[in-house]
């Protein structure tokens, strides 16, 4: 693909050592695996509380937890999952990595600015856990008012200003991508060159930048309104509860794209080099990712269709939300049709890519059903809804995460990993989410609403709902999989060679792991990317 | 759908309407996920990696196939569009000749009041075949009426008076349950509807003690709270008459015209300064905090039976 001259190894995981060399670092790779470790702690810990959340509903009785701790457990869970491992996970951890190597560049554009966001991520972190072990925090993720504002009796201001905090962290993240991939790029590395995970990063950057500042105002008007009684939401002082929900949603609706982007992105990575084959439609799919950005900031109303909205603005989100579904299904047919007359591994990144289309697939097309305005009446704070945008959220996002961190794990520590291992760790995924979600559907069509701690007693709510928990736990195994064998090749794994999977790439021709500054001289790239060759032709280094 | 365990009762007018809308997106999306399922895998098995320098086809796109996959998606979802706009709107806009009840939700409760004067707690009884539209109001944060059996559910928003309607089919008992989450006892917050053969409805009804209808109440209510002193039946009074203001086109001091509906009445009584009818002074105190949820939807109900004082009426008093 590119020249790239010959590498001298020294390693960006070599000297200098020390916490103070990790925690000073500028390098956008050791930034990348303080976000790794920083993630998987909340990832872990927002398992917890989703475990507290499965344990009660398998009797109908809420005889677990007290009504207040149930509902303290699943906003922490909906609050640490989204703010501070879905969002960051794939920009902060293989954006931050990659991005740089994938464009040619030697960092991003701002390395300190990359290592304050880190700063930026711990200290709203540490905020939101305050605010966890000072009273918790019991208003759902979404902080609705005016229950949020004048109601709850637990910590929302101190939560309100660790969202607030963390937000910034975003923005610089995305900020940073834009400039860098403005600024930074190779010779040669034109913008019809970009590998589509740049395409990806950069949309979703868009989104960052545009929609973040919108919630850290709202969040912040909310605590204003707790503490100041300020009259903006609550009605007793003049305000208008439904205001929040447009503010919120105006963010957060784009923000499940911020969440999913990233990880259409790594997917056209996977799909590509697991099938050695230029991805299908390359513009299709680097234009869908931004008509995704676009449409994302114009269908928030779509969360309001029974919340008083007009109904012909609900017409109106309605119809946007449609749309949305076409390049959702470009994107798709795109991937199905990049493995036509491939050259298709069966190595462990294979088994996510496969379980990802599934999931994605069922996730977007259960979209459909809560955008068509009348079905949404019965279906809208239901179960059904809970089940769709996890399978969006976890099936899509988590399931290119962690395609992602398995695809890109050789090269960010150097070590290979158990095949084994891993493909096991995908099929338990794979079968343990569906038998988590997919009777969530049906209990939603069934009527049982969200946020419940209790439901009534008929047996085929509590056959679903034992379903549902015995396959969480079946993913949590799939979950925990990973981190035995991902630890275990850290010590004994075999050292990886610089292209464990025969893809394209500037990333793929650097040494395992890359040196700290990516390249010794400038990288000129000449080919356009996933440029498979026949192997008379390739040019590989390591 | 009424024997199969994975639908809820099927008990009103747009029941099955529902239920047939849900299964159509079903069976789309059933087509695609076995299209992209059966793609992927025929792929993945038919083309893999025969030998470990093998690359893929030297193949870049087919613009046919990009239009294809951008115009079905497209067709399809419009359909649905169409289909799920159609059935909110008829959902949306209650028909004329309906009931009206009230039902008032607080934490963690539901009230509920007939217009015959009954009223009931996390219990609604209704008389099948008849369309009954639902005012719904908030006494403190969001909540939602829900009623899976009937495929309908509309937010309580505190603030404003929302509305919903139904036509029961199938007598029996169905959950309500409160859909937006509420707080502590948000689970808690359940209750049942009773659909029940008219006449049956009626005797429940005369079997029910009744504390007056809301129309009634409202009336008193005028009076208790001195609305009567300055709404006037005709021009004398300080505030403008509100004989026959319902559903006009009320001219405000600040140059705008508005249609006086429910919502208007309801601002007008708790935040009165915000819309001030043109050649009145804005005298009228704020009744926000003074008048329950429960008394503003009766005040509303009495305001609504006020018609246009005719002469000829004037006379015979």
């Amino acid at each position: 693909m590119a020249t790239v001259p010959q590498q001298e190894n020294h390693s960006y995981l070599g000297a200098p050592y020390g916490l103070a060399a990790w925690l000073l670092t500028k390098d956008h790779k050791r930034i990348a695996i303080l976000y790794l470790i920083s993630i998987t702690i909340f990832f872990a810990v927002g398992g917890l509380f989703a475990a507290g959340i499965r344990l009660e509903l398998t009797t109908p009785q809420g005889d677990l937890w007290t009504p207040d701790m149930y509902n303290k457990l699943f906003t922490l869970h909906g609050v640490v999952m989204i703010f501070f491992f879905l969002i960051p996970s794939i920009p902060a951890v293989l954006g931050n990595f990659m991005l740089p190597i994938m464009i040619g560049a030697k960092d991003l554009a701002f390395p300190r600015i990359n290592l304050l966001s880190w700063y930026i991520y711990v200290a709203g972190a540490i905020i939101t856990l305050a605010a966890v072990f000072s009273g918790g925090l019991d208003t759902g993720w979404t902080f609705y008012t005016p229950y949020s504002s004048i109601s709850s009796e637990t910590a929302v201001t101190t939560a309100a200003i660790g969202v607030f905090v963390t937000g910034f962290s975003s923005i610089l993240t995305g900020l940073n991508f834009i400039v860098t991939v403005h600024r930074m790029r190779a010779p040669g590395m034109t913008w019809f060159r970009l590998p589509l995970f740049v395409w990806a990063q950069y949309a979703t950057s868009l989104v960052m930048i545009l929609g973040t500042p919108v919630i850290a105002i709202t969040v912040l008007l909310v605590a204003a309104e707790r503490a100041l009684h300020l009259g903006i939401f609550d009605p007793k002082l003049g305000g208008d509860p439904v205001l929040f929900q447009h503010l919120f949603w105006f963010y957060s609706h784009p923000a499940v794209y911020i969440m999913i982007l990233p990880g259409m992105g790594v997917m056209s990575e996977l799909v590509a080099a697991v099938s050695r084959k230029q991805v299908f439609g390359y513009g299709f799919v680097a234009f869908s990712s931004l008509a995704i950005a676009i449409l994302g900031f114009l269908v928030w109303g779509h969360h309001l269709f029974v919340s008083s909205q007009s109904i012909y603005a609900g017409l109106v989100f309605s119809i946007i939300t449609m749309l949305v579904a076409v390049p959702s299904a470009v994107k798709t047919f795109n991937w199905a049709a990049t493995m036509y007359k491939g050259s298709v591994t069966w190595e462990s990144p294979t088994y996510w890519v496969l379980g990802f289309m599934g999931l994605f697939t069922i996730g977007g097309l259960t979209g459909l059903f809560l955008a068509t305005m009348g079905l949404d009446i019965h279906l809208t704070d239901t179960y059904f809804v809970v089940a769709h945008f996890h399978y969006i959220m976890v099936g899509g996002a988590i399931m290119a995460y962690m395609g992602g961190l398995h695809f890109y794990w050789p090269k960010m520590t150097g070590k290979m990993f158990s095949e084994a291992g891993a493909k096991a760790s995908a099929i338990l995924v794979f079968v343990g989410f569906n038998f988590t979600f997919f009777p969530q559907f049906l209990l939603g069509y069934l009527g049982m609403p969200r946020r419940y701690h209790a439901y009534p007693a008929e047996p085929i709510w509590q056959v679903l709902n034992v379903l549902s928990s015995a396959g969480a736990s079946i993913l949590a195994l799939g979950y925990l999989l990973p981190a035995f064998y991902f630890t275990y090749s850290l010590f004994k794994g075999k050292a990886a060679p610089a292209n464990p999977w025969g893809a394209t790439g500037l990333e793929w021709q650097v040494p395992s792991p890359p040196p700290t500054f990516n390249f010794d001289e400038d990288p000129v790239v000449n080919e356009p990317a996933y440029h498979y060759k026949p192997r008379h032709e390739v040019h590989v280094n390591g | 759908m009424q024997n199969i365990p994975l639908f809820p009762p099927s008990a009103s007018s747009v029941a099955m309407e529902m239920d047939l809308l849900y299964l159509f997106i079903t069976a789309v999306s059933a087509f695609f996920v076995v299209l992209v399922a059966a793609l992927t895998l025929i792929f993945a098995v038919k083309y893999r990696r025969r030998h470990p320098d093998e690359v893929g086809a030297d193949i870049h796109g087919s613009l046919v196939l990009e239009l294809t996959w951008t115009f079905i998606p497209f067709v399809l979802s419009m359909v649905m569009f169409v289909w799920g706009a159609d059935l909110f709107y008829r959902l949306a806009r209650p028909p004329a000749d309906a009931m009206d009840m009230f039902v008032v939700g607080k934490q963690w409760m539901w009230k509920v009041q007939h217009p015959a004067g009954v009223r009931e707690i996390n219990q609604m009884h209704v008389p099948i075949g008849r369309n009954v539209r639902i005012f719904l109001g908030s006494e403190d944060v969001l909540h939602d009426y829900s009623i899976p059996a009937f495929r309908v559910k509309m937010d309580a928003v505190p603030g404003k008076i929302t509305t919903m309607w139904f036509k029961a089919t199938q007598a029996g008992t169905y959950h309500i349950f409160c859909a937006e989450y509420c707080g502590t006892k948000h689970s808690g917050m359940i209750g049942e509807v009773i659909a029940m053969e008219p006449q049956d409805y009626e005797a429940w009804l005369a079997g029910g003690r009744s504390t007056g209808t809301p129309v009634e109440n409202g009336e008193r209510l005028f009076s208790t709270l001195s609305c009567n002193t300055c709404h006037k039946p005709d021009s004398t009074g300080r505030g403008p008459s509100l004989h026959g203001v319902f559903g006009s086109t009320v001219q405000l001091a600040d140059g705008r015209k508005v249609v006086a509906d429910e919502n208007y009445l309801r601002e007008s009584i708790m935040n009165s300064q915000a819309k001030v009818v043109q050649g009145f002074q804005p005298i009228m105190p704020a009744f926000q905090g003074m008048v329950s949820e429960e008394n503003l939807m009766q005040l509303i109900a009495y305001i609504k039976t006020l018609k246009p004082a005719a002469p000829a009426d004037a006379v015979k008093k």
